[in-house]
């Protein structure tokens, strides 16, 4: 991993504009952050904390009431960005959604792949090219003459994967991308975003409800309120109980138990991760001393 | 169970039919209505039967797939050949009873209508909508309407209007099943009481249905701004058919077929 910044955030706040002047609650307030190339970093927070605006701030499909955005060396707050940079910069962040049916735009897996780059105005021959390798790569290559709806919801939600891979972006923001998938759409979905992370070296921002993908991650950042509550390592954020739980969210439970037997009076020691295995090891440790 | 509509019945396959340019296809289509109305002696009726049948042939679609194609149109048919025989009058009578009076002319009349109609649903069936998938076809039509551009009229975004609607028929469909279920679950009935207490049964699956389309449509527009779509202009396409020599040959054939019916009219059974 390069420590290059690729995205910048500069006291940045943004509030829906309601209308009919009721008072105006800022969506996202005064948050200022970094988010370094090839780095995977998961976003947390109970809905409404702001998190899918701040995605929908990285590539303009929303602009910032104040404070300035960089993506590269691009200022997304310049009002004289050109439509071709807004282009440029919508082609570098790609984004999937929760919804895996109203992302997909045409009737036939490879045609919906081609969207992106038809938009970009690419050569045919280089569409086709990149159409077969963003299929190959979320392994949905030999599906590609099928129809959306014959599809699982993961095997859709790989598909609109390969329609933001197709486009060839330097970062993927996936907005509770696996929200609306069962466990085995949900685990597809996760080995496709680790892949393109830790192979591609795509740098992913992965929006989620789930404490066991958020432990995937490079780093945690935690959102409540419009504001940046916690943001560090999985661990540091998790072992953290206190400001996970005052953000409505959930310790991973394998931590959390450990959590509710040290309050109980127990000293179990802390695990050396956050996995399973290694929770597990420590609770197995713990009591097994204890028996002697 | 509405789940078992299919629209625009496409079958699969690698026959010329399915190879040739939608473009083309359209044009043949087109064509082939031309003919068959133009068809006017029981030579010509029996020829672009003929046509139609050997377009089964190439396409290699199975005759009982066309054939239940046909099955809706048999009472029209019945009806039409009735209606032709009793109500014709002519020179030649051949049967009478009563009032009842069967011309030769009466007779002819039904079989060409019943050759028209059949070869009719035939032909466009097999030409188009049983050959091309309906993405091919939106684009064909894109394609060939190109030219209004120069007027202003936005052929790009008709055609891709067509496309979502196409794809979305299949989610909808599947919506309006959950959203009747979750009705029903709540105790809506919409399966008795009179024609207009059915209706008004159906009012509370069609609400949720147009809120949520809105929202669908709201999440769409939002993921096709991410990937970059800006409208027709600067936009390529992965597929580019080109016209092949295959494409210029059928067109041909069509036309030549097109003479040959016109010089036939003149020949054999006319009415």
């Amino acid at each position: 991993m390069t420590n290059e910044t690729f995205i910048k955030l500069k006291n940045v706040s943004f509030s829906y504009d309601e209308g009919n002047n009721t008072p105006e609650v800022p969506a996202i307030n005064d948050i200022s952050l970094e988010i370094e190339k090839g780095s995977f970093v998961a976003v947390l927070g109970h809905n409404g904390s702001g998190k899918s605006t701040l995605a929908k701030l990285l590539n303009l499909i929303l602009s910032p009431t104040s404070g300035s955005i960089y993506i590269g060396d691009i200022e997304l707050t310049d009002p004289k960005l050109s439509e071709a940079d807004v282009l440029k910069i919508r082609k570098n962040i790609g984004m999937v959604f929760q919804n895996p049916d109203n992302q997909l735009v045409a009737t036939i897996v490879e045609e919906d792949v081609a969207f992106g780059p038809e938009n970009l105005g690419l050569e045919p021959s280089e569409i086709r090219k990149r159409v077969d390798d963003a299929l190959e790569l979320v392994g949905m290559i030999e599906y590609k003459r099928h129809s959306p709806h014959q599809l699982s919801g993961g095997q859709k939600q790989r598909v609109a994967i390969a329609g933001i891979i197709a486009m060839m972006p330097e970062c993927i923001v996936f907005d509770e991308s696996t929200a609306m998938l069962d466990p085995a759409g949900r685990k597809e979905v996760m080995e496709t975003i680790l892949k393109l992370n830790h192979e591609y070296n795509i740098t992913i921002i992965h929006i989620t409800h789930y404490m066991n993908e958020a432990l995937l991650a490079d780093r945690v950042i935690v959102m409540n309120e419009g504001s940046v509550i916690a943001d560090s390592t999985p661990y540091n954020v998790f072992t953290n109980v206190k400001i996970i739980k005052s953000a409505g969210l959930d310790v991973p439970q394998q931590y959390d138990l450990i959590h509710e037997l040290n309050e109980m009076g127990h000293k179990i020691r802390q695990p050396d991760t956050l996995s399973i295995d290694d929770c597990a090891k420590s609770i197995y440790n713990y009591y097994k001393n204890l028996g002697k | 169970m509405i789940k078992d509509i299919t629209l625009g019945q496409f079958f699969p396959g690698n026959s010329i039919l399915h190879r040739l340019d939608p473009r083309i296809k359209i044009i043949l289509t087109i064509i082939f209505i031309i003919i068959v109305f133009s068809a006017k002696s029981l030579l010509s009726y029996l020829a672009v039967f003929l046509l139609s049948l050997s377009c089964i042939f190439i396409s290699k679609i199975n005759l009982r797939v066309v054939l239940k194609g046909l099955k809706p149109i048999v009472f029209v048919l019945i009806f039409t050949s009735i209606l032709n025989i009793f109500w014709t009058t002519g020179e030649d009578l051949l049967f009478s009873l009563g009032i009842i009076k069967i011309y030769k002319e009466g007779l002819l009349f039904a079989l060409f209508m019943v050759l028209r109609i059949v070869s009719l649903i035939i032909g466009t069936s097999v030409l188009l909508t049983y050959t091309t998938s309906p993405i091919m076809l939106t684009d064909g039509l894109e394609k060939l309407l190109s030219p209004l551009k120069v007027i202003k009229v936005p052929v790009h975004e008709f055609s891709l209007m067509m496309t979502i609607a196409l794809r979305f028929i299949p989610t909808l469909i599947e919506e309006t099943d959950k959203i009747m279920s979750a009705q029903k679950a709540r105790g809506a009935d919409f399966s008795s009481g009179s024609l207009s207490d059915r209706a008004k049964a159906l009012i509370p699956v069609l609400i949720p249905l147009f809120i949520s389309s809105f929202r669908r449509a709201d999440e769409l527009a939002t993921a096709m701004e991410c990937r970059c779509y800006h409208g027709g202009d600067g936009r390529t396409k992965m597929n580019t058919p080109k016209l092949t020599y295959i494409d210029l040959m059928s067109v041909f054939l069509f036309i030549l077929f097109g003479i040959v019916i016109i010089f036939t009219n003149n020949f054999g059974g006319v009415v």
